[in-house]
């Protein structure tokens, strides 16, 4: 054939060059030196890391550039680690790079193919093997090692359920019921419209029974914001602004972009901004996304007072909190 | 607006303010103690608001408690003054500053009056005895020696990251440079 590509020709190894260490002696002992220091100098570290571990009390800080007020004990014991390990591995490579033999070697790989009489050996013995075994004469071994293997091969299919099931409604709703009473976080103690002066924020969550425990879970989705504005201030709809009480307005706390607490409310500017992605949420226009990834307003929380004058839910959240999911109808 | 708002803001010399920025800078006051203080009552003859807290309101030494406070802060003040209470981001240049070094009576009248960007801690919401127990644990956090060595400022994964990939990367990269040279 024409276009046969030539092979291209083994060029071989470059040719060796001795080092200095090599041919001059006494630059063979300025390694030699050197690999001691670095030798010693790890020893010392070690004794560093011993005698802070010993003498320096836990208590003593000391000035030290950068790092500033440093705990003495904390700082010495990793130095003298740092110190002992380090300059154990950086003599040994010293010295292998400039006094172990650096010749280059070439060792011709072997065939990969064993020779015909170790295979016929081999085959051999397997045959063997299986016959001394027995399995084709003895099938009730044969078929319940079958069955045991077919069942260990099918656990791992059934843990698999764990993967669900899928939380459906859980995920839509809240504690909030009609009529709940918001109470501050910490403290549980319910709020009156009064309580709260204009340009005051507190942090609720719904009223639970005296002694009952709230679960990591739930208030992860019932955290509310309350916030105190004029009433003139607003900027809603008639609905939005009956949901709204003498100028308290009520949000999920959890941003619907990927769920953290929103709490950083600007009194000035009347912004809500979330610490995790900076999605901006403007209070006056009901938690309308004015900045950043946010996708939908944060869920406001009907509010009301009920008949001893303590702010209370009037409905449940309209829709779910919190970040999207699969199956959240937009 | 009230006393306790004055004494917070010339008392720590964001007012006067320094220029017309975003933020109102805390800075060395301008005025005594003397002078704050007349500033504060003429103000509160205008215009009626949160009395400056009184110095047996403010023994935190006393009162509270530092597991409260802690409680307290992480919910109420956390997302803004992080949780170490060194300060953080807000929008458009805004910042809320660190908590470390003011004094008590300011960190009340803070609480109390909102300023700046900052909004009202009612004193319904967050009781007197509570807004205490938020003070004794900043102190505690002030306090707090740094048994882990280095705090690289108590910000969290910023700092702790910029250093592990700039020191901690340029060192290992260093050494591999140095492991592939070929020795003379």
């Amino acid at each position: 054939m024409s276009n046969e590509i030539e092979p291209l020709k083994d060029p071989g190894l470059p040719a060796h060059t001795p080092r200095r260490a090599d041919i001059d002696p006494l630059a063979a002992k300025k390694a030699e030196r050197q690999v001691a220091i670095l030798f010693l100098l790890s020893a010392a570290g070690t004794v560093l890391l011993i005698a802070s571990y010993l003498f320096i009390p836990q208590d003593v800080f000391i000035f030290f550039p950068v790092l500033g007020s440093t705990n003495a004990h904390q700082l010495f014991l990793g130095l003298g680690m740092a110190a002992s390990l380090f300059f154990i591995g950086m003599g040994a490579i010293h010295w292998a790079k400039t006094l172990m033999p650096d010749e280059e070697v070439v060792i011709q790989r072997h065939e990969f193919r064993s020779p015909d009489e170790d295979r016929a050996e081999f085959v051999k013995s397997a045959k063997e093997g299986a016959a001394a075994a027995g399995l084709g004469r003895r099938s009730l071994i044969k078929r319940t090692l079958g069955l045991s293997l077919g069942l260990v091969g099918l656990s791992p299919l059934i843990l698999l359920g764990d993967l669900g099931p899928l939380p459906d409604e859980k995920q839509k709703m809240t504690s909030w019921k009609k009529g709940t009473r918001l109470v501050t976080d910490p403290g549980d103690r319910p709020i009156r419209p009064e309580d709260l002066e204009v340009g005051a924020v507190a942090q609720t969550l719904p009223a639970v029974a005296p002694g009952t425990h709230r679960k990591l879970s739930d208030i992860a989705k019932d955290a509310v914001l309350l916030i105190r504005l004029r009433p003139e201030e607003f900027n809603l709809d008639a609905e939005r602004l009956s949901w709204t009480h003498e100028g308290i307005i009520a949000f999920s706390k959890i941003c619907s972009h990927m769920g953290c607490a929103v709490a950083l409310y600007e009194q000035q500017t009347k912004h809500l901004l979330c610490p995790c992605h900076q999605s901006t949420f403007d209070v006056t226009r009901a938690a309308k996304v004015i900045f950043g990834p946010a996708a939908r307003p944060l869920p406001q929380l009907a509010i009301t007072v009920d008949s001893e004058g303590y702010l209370v839910a009037q409905n449940p959240f309209n829709e779910p909190v919190g970040p999207s999911f699969w199956g959240r109808s937009a | 607006m009230g006393a306790a708002s004055v004494d917070f803001q010339v008392a720590t010399g964001r007012m006067p303010m320094a220029d017309m920025s975003q933020q109102a800078m805390r800075k060395a006051p301008l005025y005594n103690e003397r002078e704050v203080e007349a500033l504060a009552a003429y103000v509160a003859s205008l215009a009626p608001g949160p009395e400056i807290p009184g110095e047996e309101l403010l023994n935190y030494e006393r009162d509270g408690s530092v597991a409260e406070g802690g409680e307290l802060f992480r919910t109420n003040c956390a997302m803004c003054h992080n949780y170490a209470g060194q300060g953080g981001a807000l929008t458009r240049g805004k910042y809320a500053p660190t908590v470390m070094g003011v004094t008590p009576r300011h960190i009340y009248e803070a609480m109390i009056t909102g300023p700046q960007s900052m909004p009202v801690f009612s004193d319904k919401t967050i009781t007197p005895e509570e807004k205490l127990s938020i003070i004794k644990w900043i102190k505690a956090a002030e306090a707090e020696p740094q048994l882990g060595g280095a705090a690289l400022g108590r910000v969290g994964p910023v700092t702790e990251g910029l250093l592990a990939w700039t020191l901690g990367l340029g060192l290992l990269v260093g050494v591999a440079v140095w492991l592939a040279m070929k020795a003379r």
